[in-house]
């Protein structure tokens, strides 16, 4: 938005120097600097002639106190060559370090437009940039006419501070994201047919990170005999194992161990909670 | 005429003696179901009526008051407990309860209403730091010559002593009264308690009595089983890279070194003769029962199973040596099985439903295990305890009374049973007669599991 205001501010100085209005869409200003010296031409009635120049002498004072800018009123155009414009624009103007943004740009009555650190460019166009710190992009348009430049600043802020701990953190982050634990039926211990697709991914994820080393649990539900689940525990950790090694897990990554129904993750005494106990947990290790 | 006849009454005699075969076979069924418990224990016969009066003051020390009290309730208790007698009551007993031989007036106690056969009594008296007591056991159906036993013991008088004074001459009247098997008012239970937090290693003596933890581990301890001789403790542990076995010695009152096998190392059970250990090991990849030297020689180590599946809870036969019975879940849910020490002969003795833990008699005639025989999702079958005759693979149930029924173990005169059950809404730790008569809560507070009878 700053930019934009930047880029207008310049047109609007470039029409004061060319004296010329002629080109893109009048600004406001100007519009209501010719409005105030028609007024003050057209008032011939004498009684009404002080009041309305009090007015626009106050209007004027006004004006001129706000916008110092205002240009002149317009002398006649001086003749051809017309003088070449442009303008220049990022989007978005403020990017995170490696992210890249659009430069758009238009010039007129040019021969010959070039924008620095990128050369010659077509009289219009879009081109995306990715700047390694904040840069201002100057864009010069000569023609007979004459020169004209236009700038667009584009800032490149730095990521955000958690670079430095995000990659050992994300590891057992992403861990604890991507690796589903495997739920198997009442007293078995074979990977059951819904259980492949889960135990593919934590497969895949384990050999997309093959520094991870993992223990798995072996849990069973609160029904069954304290010795037996124990085994039967063993046998679920192994099954998930084995299955890992088969898709190319190393197995010097594995350990396994057994909880039997030692450690349940839930205590109520239903179905749906025996089913969250019988699994193999996966646990990162450190 | 006569040859119709003749038929007709051939049919009668026929249908007659099919009758008969019928409810002679109907009879047999209704009795044999309870009768064939026969445990050779004395078990299940004729029960001797017993007298046992308060134990009376020697002399005039303050100190006897509560002493006699422990003497007379552990000795009542441990009598009651034996399951070979029929205690009178005491509000049938004369009310002048002899102290001494001269006092005992044979008629009172021989007749109705006490109509004892025999009369333990006998008198306590501090002196000092000591207590002594003396204590006879009368046949009062044979006044001439009455006397069965006549034992005098001197301790120190605590309340501790006393208990072990009176477990002593209990021990010593159910020898001469139960067919010559020692008592097991002297024997130790082990169990898993989980009071301090985590579960440890406790044990307690066969009435309840003197709970004290063993194991101080701070992971999880299971299986407590208690060697032959009592001088050695071996249970599984969570240790911090696997399930086990630790050995714990009694004598040192610490644990000392056994190898580490790796794997899961669950259930060690001793051999009678107190050499071997056989247990469960996924060291192999697979859990199955392993047998090895109990002294820990790892080159011992010999597999006598190799089935796909848990393979658990071995168990000596402790008469023999020669049989292991175990669990194994290699045709899916677990069944029991035997199998000689050396892993040949593989019979599976239960048919059917979710059968675990089991535990040999001490006559190496019968097994008791946990059953679920209707087991699985819709079907919330109890799990019940079962005695089962090894040789016709007859079985009975002993518990009927709802929870969850599981760790039976066998007392060493193998009269009773000390099992795990959820009935009183926690698991805790109960015991019956080997025939399921006279189950008794030994437990009370937090989670007590997994008892283990000692040997002796």
């Amino acid at each position: 938005m700053a930019l934009m205001l930047d880029v207008s501010y310049n047109e609007l100085r470039q029409r004061r120097e060319s004296n010329s209005v002629q080109h893109g869409h009048e600004p406001r200003v100007v519009k209501q600097g010719r409005a105030i010296t028609q007024g003050g031409e057209k008032v011939k009635h004498q009684k009404l002639k002080w009041v309305m120049l009090i007015f626009a002498l106050g209007a004027v004072i006004m004006l001129g106190a706000c916008k110092k800018k205002v240009a002149p009123p317009p002398p006649p155009p001086p003749p051809p060559p017309a003088a070449p414009t442009a303008t220049l624009s990022a989007n978005p103007d403020t990017v995170q370090k490696g992210q890249a943004t659009t430069l758009t740009w238009e010039t007129s009555n040019a021969t010959d437009v070039s924008i620095d650190a990128i050369g010659a460019v077509q009289a219009s166009g879009s081109q995306q940039v990715t700047p390694a710190d904040s840069t201002t992009y100057r864009l010069t348009a000569k023609g007979p006419g004459g020169t004209q430049s236009a700038t667009a600043r584009v800032t490149v802020s730095q990521p955000p501070p958690p670079p430095p701990p995000q990659p050992s953190l994300s590891e057992e982050q992403m861990f604890a994201q991507s690796v589903k634990d495997i739920y198997f039926d009442y007293d078995k211990y074979d990977i059951r047919a819904d259980q492949q697709a889960a135990l593919q991914g934590d497969a895949d994820f384990l050999k997309q990170h093959a520094t991870i080393r993992i223990v798995i649990e072996g849990h069973c539900d609160e029904r069954g005999s304290t010795e037996y689940n124990l085994a039967l525990g063993d046998n679920r950790g192994s099954a998930v194992r084995n299955a890992l090694v088969q898709s190319g897990v190393s197995t010097d990554r594995i350990k396994t161990i057994s909880y039997g129904k030692e450690k349940p993750f839930c205590s109520d005494h239903t179905e749906e909670c025996w089913q969250q106990n019988r699994r193999g947990h996966f646990v990162y290790q450190k | 005429m006569s040859v119709e006849r003749g038929w007709h009454s051939k049919l009668c005699l026929f249908r007659f003696l099919l009758l008969v075969l019928l409810v002679g076979l109907f009879l047999i069924g209704a009795t044999s179901a309870q009768d064939w418990i026969r445990t050779g224990t004395g078990l299940g016969v004729q029960k001797i009526r017993l007298a046992v009066p308060d134990f009376k003051a020697a002399n005039q020390d303050p100190k006897n008051a509560d002493l006699l009290k422990t003497f007379n309730e552990t000795l009542w208790n441990d009598l009651d407990n034996a399951g070979i007698f029929e205690l009178v009551s005491k509000s049938f007993m004369p009310t002048d309860a002899p102290g001494n031989p001269q006092d005992v007036k044979f008629d009172a106690w021989a007749s109705p209403p006490p109509n004892a056969s025999m009369l333990v009594f006998g008198n306590l008296g501090v002196t000092g730091n000591n207590v002594s007591v003396l204590g006879w056991l009368y046949d009062v159906k044979n006044p001439s010559s009455p006397q069965v036993l006549g034992k005098q013991y001197t301790d120190q008088a605590t309340a501790d002593a006393v208990r072990t004074i009176a477990h002593k001459f209990a021990d010593e009247i159910i020898f001469r009264l139960g067919g010559g098997i020692a008592g097991i008012a002297e024997s130790k239970v082990f169990f898993v308690s989980a009071r301090s937090g985590s579960k440890e290693i406790w044990g307690m003596d066969y009435d309840a009595a003197n709970q004290h933890q063993v194991t101080h581990q701070g992971t999880i301890s299971l299986s407590p089983r208690i060697s032959p001789d009592g001088s050695r403790l071996t249970f599984s542990s969570l240790t911090k890279t696997s399930w086990e076995i630790l050995m714990y010695s009694m004598d040192l009152n610490r644990l000392v070194s056994f190898p580490k096998f790796g794997g899961t190392n669950l259930s060690p059970a001793w051999s009678p003769d107190g050499s071997k250990l056989a247990f469960s090991s996924s060291r192999g990849g697979d859990s199955d029962i392993y047998v090895g030297d109990a002294s820990g020689a790892s080159r011992s180590l010999k597999q006598l199973t190799d089935s796909r599946g848990p393979d658990v809870s071995p168990v000596f036969n402790p008469k023999t040596g020669s049989q292991i019975a175990w669990v194994s879940g290699r045709t899916g849910l677990p069944q029991i099985y035997t199998m000689e020490a050396d892993g040949t002969d593989v019979q599976r003795l239960t048919d059917q439903g979710y059968a675990v833990s089991p535990a040999w008699s001490p006559n190496g005639q019968f097994l008791v295990f946990s059953w679920i025989r209707h087991y699985g999702p819709g079907a919330p079958g109890a799990q019940d305890i079962y005695i089962m005759d090894i040789a016709s693979k007859q079985w009975v149930q002993l518990t009927h009374d709802g929870g969850r029924n599981d760790f039976p173990s066998w007392s060493p005169d193998g009269r009773h049973i000390v099992f795990q059950s959820s009935r009183s809404g926690s698991e805790q730790i109960w015991t019956m007669l080997a025939d399921g008569t006279n189950q008794k809560q030994l437990t009370n507070g937090g989670s007590n599991t997994q008892p283990n009878w000692s040997w002796k």
